[in-house]
């Protein structure tokens, strides 16, 4: 009830007053502008723990706040915000994780720090807002400011391959979005609603040809994002050359623009063609999980090891969303909770030993565990937590997803993917055994420090994060559940809502053959 | 009455929080030891008081569950943490936490000195909160909880020694090839719960709740698959054939864990949960069968790699392989009250033996080391005449053997011998029964050969340790002793609480108490079993009588064998070799199933992950973005001048192009 008004654009817009302050500071002045965006980033996060509590557990969109704000021409564009259970944890996840990325370069990014934490604060305000966005073509605007900060962090500050990494990232993204963009505005003019309110687009019926279309354009941006095979290799390159800051952010929050796209815009926007594409997306679904897990088995970088198994992981994801029954979303939108806190602590992880010997190939190590054991317990739940281990927040996510899948028609498609449990032991288990198991030879190696104060700082909310979501999630699921519930309902009632207006006309006839496939009567 | 069960496993995980987290600077290890200990000690005596309470109860009113907290509630799923008391979950309570305890004490000595000694109690109370989660979970994803818990654990125990290598390997493959059970499991869970929910609209994954809709069963076409996933979990958990062969190699980690973890208490999980569902077994005759012959077929199979091993712990390790093949024997013929009852005397024994074998191992070790030998502390052909050294040792290592290899008085005899009856006399199988019992026979022959021949080895003979080493050979402090006393003590009088009835009705009327303790959990496969038998069980008394006494007479020819090739005369084993290499190879190399799995699975997947990552997404996938990526800048390099690299100048013709294309729709 107590609802603060305005706190999204407060808790959204405070790294932007962030960018304006660090203006001013002189770009020598390192610490100054590293504590500077730790506070704000302390600040935003602060600042949005209040949605959690004042959130009511309904499947409205609370916090809403609207201002008419471009109007040209046929066009109004509002800024029009508001989250519900579906954007809730992803918002809080943004701020969770932010101050941890900020903290994770304080020794690692030297030069160009200025702009360094500009980018970082812009790229906060661009995810902050892409989850928040009521408006289309206002999450439109926040989708794509997204991309251009992380294009520079990968560019600039990033490994060998910076540029190739970076060009790839950006033009991978790039075809998408204007796809997408393109679809937005034909929507936008086939809706003839006025406004780019979501809510208004949820009521409009599309005729099934012309939802196949726009879905395959959102999908296309979105799927790239996810990322799902094989639309997948722009992400090891990007992960393995950006700096860790920008490895962890892209996994733990980036990529889950994908998948939220699914469930907010694609899938009830276009909801027959949702339907018609479930068994091509589930294909995908399983194919990542078992291809990526494959690749990186096989892996000699753990960076990209961790890259591959990202793609794994959101396999699930898509494979919950799509089973589109309570507990796959449920499964799906925790898992993505789960991956940012999992895969942004195994980045950071990796960040560590890699500030300390600057290579990342899994030959150059073995037996860390005896020089740094505070690394190796921290490494090892972490592991764990990747794998799913019961008890920690993987595997309620995935135990979701493919009990929600199993029990809808992609029972096949959940089956291949179980079997995902196991290779992501073999690549995961493997990696560490050889990373930190074994005789400490590399003379390398044996002068290696463990973790000081600030890293067991940043890893310590983490595994916080890593038992509590995996013994006692219910919190997440109790305010996920009734927007998980609408978006379902969004998605399948208009389904059967057009089945119902076809089967008349089918009736005649289906006598004398046998009936055809629903989409032809358009 | 049963408020406090949740206390059982949350001494255990105390106990790790502490050891885990302050055991680096607790230091001492006699406090470290002492909390790991004591924790478990807490457990059972909270255990041994819910048992007398359960037992203080009337029969039909045995079963309790007794809710924590929801765990994961999802539409109509909901998986609580939540416990379940009856007979069965309080005999594994006792064997769990009793067997434990003993096996906490035992590490006290046995790991003293060795570094990370915090670690591995901290380790040793996980894993005994996991195995506590594992038989007191009252629905099928608490069970899962601690069936994983139980996993980790025996990784982070086999690879203790982690600058091993070996070690390493062992952990992982012991971790992979569970998973691949878990696998099972999980196919298990899902298709059960979906298939109740489906089609009597009945949600659940409760145990209580399977079990009162257990005849709605009865038309599930699926309850074949259901049952058979589930045993893949089992046959992962418990090392049975296809999925054994991580358990010897576990014998990496130390050898109280290779007693606790892998004789007594982790690998019978799988027993435990068919027992569990036994309710659903019973009406899959398939399935029965199946896990009938995989046992029996275990148990045999197991026992010829356990006769050609030099490595005291490996043949024990195949021993127990062996033995758990005994026990989802019993379980596949329906007697699932002998199958958990000769997983109890096991538990005994086994630990015993398992102990027993560390203390000698402690003592080699340290004589070797005393003389700086390199010699195998573990290898057999360095050992006999241990016999003097070590005589309390000796003496319950032998004890153990003797209840193992099936001789009457011992508790191995009457669990074992009523497997053996049943898998002849049970009304599933028709004449497929000879051939089970035959497995099992032909198996406790063999298991009588390979322990005696362990036992001739280790401790009778020419002492074959250095001469200088041997004089530092030792019998073992009293905390290791202690244990191996109590448990030789209970592999004798833990028979007698299970006496077949033609024997118990030959002492004048000794009730089958554990059977009769049980019997409320198998209540329902006892009546459909009585309703559905093909045959009804006409067997003569006479020839249950024949039966056990051929079985004894197989125990003391497999005995007697040991005894000529290993004590009389010593040349005949040497000479047996060189008659037939190929097969003592075979056997000596564990008929190279490892060989096999490692081309048919290991090199495959690492093949294919190579080849999808450098074939298809660097060539293919990468390919084509690369194609494009080279138009694209071919084009660019005219279009270079207006790009600056200024981040308000991508913006800007972003921004232009969206005008341009809304432009196009404004005015088309």
């Amino acid at each position: 009830m107590n609802q603060m008004p305005a706190l999204l654009s407060i808790i959204t817009f405070t790294p932007l007053i962030g960018v304006i302050l660090l203006l001013f500071i002189n770009k020598n002045n390192h610490s100054v502008l590293r504590g500077l965006t730790m506070v704000v980033t302390l600040i935003a996060f602060l600042a949005s723990l209040p949605l959690v509590t004042g959130f009511q557990t309904n499947a409205e969109f609370q916090f809403v706040e609207m201002v008419p704000w471009i109007a040209a021409g046929p066009f109004q564009m509002n800024y029009h915000v508001g989250i519900d259970g579906i954007s809730l944890w992803l918002v809080i996840l943004t701020t969770f994780i932010m101050p941890i990325a900020v903290l994770s370069t304080w020794t690692a990014v030297e030069e160009k720090v200025k702009e360094y934490m500009i980018c970082l604060l812009l790229l906060e305000v661009g995810m902050l807002g892409a989850f928040i966005s009521i408006d289309l073509f206002l999450f439109y605007i926040f989708w794509e400011v997204m991309l251009i900060p992380m294009y520079f962090i990968i560019g600039i500050w990033g490994g060998k391959r910076k540029i190739y990494a970076a060009v790839k990232f950006f033009i991978y993204t790039m075809v998408g979005s204007l796809l997408m963009l393109v679809a937005l505005i034909f929507l936008y003019f086939k809706a003839g609603a006025g406004d780019f309110n979501l809510l208004h687009f949820y009521q409009v019926a599309l005729d099934p040809g012309t939802q196949t279309w726009l879905f395959l354009a959102f999908a296309l941006a979105f799927a790239i994002k996810v990322p799902m095979f094989p639309l997948h290799t722009w992400l090891p390159d990007a992960h393995t050359e950006a700096p860790t800051a920008g490895s962890v952010i892209l996994a733990a929050i980036l990529l889950k623009m994908g998948t939220y796209g699914f469930v907010r815009f694609a899938m009830p926007l276009f909801p027959d063609a949702t339907e018609k594409f479930t068994p091509l997306f589930a294909t995908l679904s399983v194919i990542g999980i078992i291809y990526a897990a494959l690749v990186a088995m096989v892996q000699e970088d753990v960076k990209k090891l961790v890259a591959y198994s990202s793609v794994a992981h959101l396999g699930f994801v898509m494979l919950g969303v799509f089973a589109l029954n309570q507990q796959g979303v449920a499964g799906g939108l925790l898992q993505m909770l789960n991956h940012g806190v999992s895969t942004g602590a195994l980045f950071l992880i990796v960040g560590f030993i890699y500030e300390r010997r600057h290579t990342r190939l899994i030959t150059d190590f073995g037996g860390l565990s005896k020089q740094m054991p505070i690394f190796a317990t921290v490494f090892m739940i972490v592991t764990l937590s990747s794998i799913g281990l019961p008890g920690t927040n993987g595997f309620v996510g995935e135990f979701l997803v493919l009990l929600g899948a199993f029990e809808s028609k992609l029972r096949w498609y959940t089956i291949i993917a179980t079997s995902g449990v196991i290779l992501s032991a073999v690549y995961m288990l493997w990696m560490f055994q050889r990373v930190m198991f074994g005789e400490l030879n590399n003379p390398k190696n044996q002068t290696l420090k463990d973790l000081n104060a600030r890293e067991i700082v940043i890893m310590v909310p983490l595994i916080i994060m890593i038992f509590v979501m995996g013994v006692y999630p219910t919190p997440f699921i109790d305010k996920m559940n009734p927007a998980i519930d609408r978006m379902i309902q969004l998605t399948k009632t208009k389904q059967a809502a057009r089945l119902q207006q076809q089967m008349p006309a089918m009736l005649p006839q289906a006598a004398p053959m046998a009936a055809p496939p629903a989409l032809e009567m358009k | 009455m049963f408020d406090n069960v949740w206390l059982i496993p949350l001494f255990p995980l105390i106990g790790f929080l502490i050891n885990g987290l302050f055991g680096k600077a607790i230091k001492e290890e006699k406090v470290i030891g002492g909390i790991g200990a004591l924790a478990v000690l807490c457990s059972f005596a909270v255990a041994c008081m819910t048992l007398f309470n359960i037992i203080s109860l009337p029969v039909h009113e045995r079963v309790h569950n007794v809710p924590v907290f929801t765990w994961i509630k999802s539409g109509t799923f909901q998986a609580d943490v939540a416990f379940l008391i009856d007979p069965l979950s309080c005999v594994m309570l006792m064997v769990v936490t009793g067997v434990g305890f003993l096996i906490h004490v035992y590490s006290i000595g046995y790991m003293h000195g060795e570094e990370g000694f915090y670690r591995f109690f901290a380790y040793l109370n996980l894993f005994t909160f996991s195995m506590l989660l594992l038989v007191m979970g009252n629905n099928l994803l608490l069970m899962f909880v601690g069936w994983e818990g139980v996993g980790l654990c025996s990784y982070l125990l086999i690879g203790y020694y982690f600058h091993k290598k070996s070690a390493g390997d062992a952990g992982k493959k012991a971790f992979v090839m569970n998973r691949v059970g878990d696998f099972g499991f999980l196919l298990g869970v899902f298709t059960l719960y979906w298939w109740l929910g489906q089609n009597h609209g009945i949600w659940t994954i409760q145990f209580t709740e399977l079990a009162k809709h257990a005849e709605l069963f009865q038309g599930c076409t699926l309850l074949t698959v259901i049952t058979l996933v589930f045993f893949v979990g089992a046959t992962g958990k418990s090392a049975q054939i296809p999925l054994y062969t991580w358990l010897p190699d576990a014998m990496e980690g130390p050898t109280p864990v290779s007693a606790l973890i892998h004789a007594a208490t982790m690998v019978t999980a799988g027993v435990y949960m068919i027992g569990r569902m036994n309710f659903l077994y019973i009406q899959a005759p398939t399935t029965m069968m199946v896990v009938a012959l995989i046992g029996g077929a275990t148990a045999l199979f197991a026992a010829t790699i356990g006769t050609a091993q030099n490595d005291i712990k490996r043949v024990l390790a195949y021993s127990t392989v062996s033995q758990l093949g005994y026990m989802f024997l019993a379980m596949g013929v329906g007697a699932f009250a002998a199958g958990i009852f000769h997983l109890m005397t096991h538990a005994f024994f086994k630990a015993c033996l398992f102990l027993g074998s560390g203390a000698v191992i402690h003592s080699m070790h340290h004589a070797l080391h005393h003389c700086h030998s390199h010699d195998d502390a573990q290898d057999m052909r360095n050992m006999g005449g241990l016999k003097s050294k070590m005589p309390l040792t000796y003496g319950t290592f032998l004890i153990a053997t003797i209840a193992i290899a099936g001789i009457p008085g011992f508790a191995g005899f009457f669990s074992k011998d009523e497997i053996l009856w049943q898998a002849f006399a049970n009304p599933h199988h028709g004449s497929l029964n000879i051939l089970l019992w035959a497995f099992g026979a032909c198996a406790a022959l063999l298991t009588a050969f390979y322990m005696f021949r362990l036992v001739f080895m280790t401790f009778h003979g020419e002492c074959r340790i250095t001469p200088k080493a041997k004089d530092h050979l030792h019998e073992s402090p009293m905390v290791i002793v202690f244990p191996l006393i109590v448990l030789a003590f209970l592999s004798v009088v833990g028979g007698y609480i299970g006496m077949p009835k033609i024997l118990g009705e030959l002492l004048g009327g000794i009730p089958n108490y554990f059977e009769h303790f049980l019997a409320p959990v198998f209540e329902f496969s006892e009546e459909f079993t009585k309703a559905h038998a093909h045959v009804a069980g006409h067997h003569s008394v006479a020839l249950e009588w024949g039966l056990m006494g051929l079985s004894v007479l197989i125990a003391f020819v497999g005995i007697g064998i040991a005894f000529v090739l290993y004590v009389k005369d010593t040349t005949i084993p040497a000479k047996f070799t060189s008659a037939f290499p190929a097969l003592h190879r075979a056997v000596y190399n564990k008929w190279y199933i490892d060989e096999l799995y490692d081309f048919l699975f290991v090199n495959p997947c690492k093949a294919l992950g190579n080849f999808l990552w450098k074939g298809f997404d660097v060539v293919v996938v990468d390919g084509i973005v690369n194609g494009v990526g080279s138009i694209v800048m071919g084009f660019s390099g005219i279009l270079r001048y207006i790009q600056s690299g200024y981040v308000f100048n991508y913006a800007f013709s972003m921004t232009l192009g969206a005008v341009v294309i809304v432009a196009f729709y404004i005015f088309r």
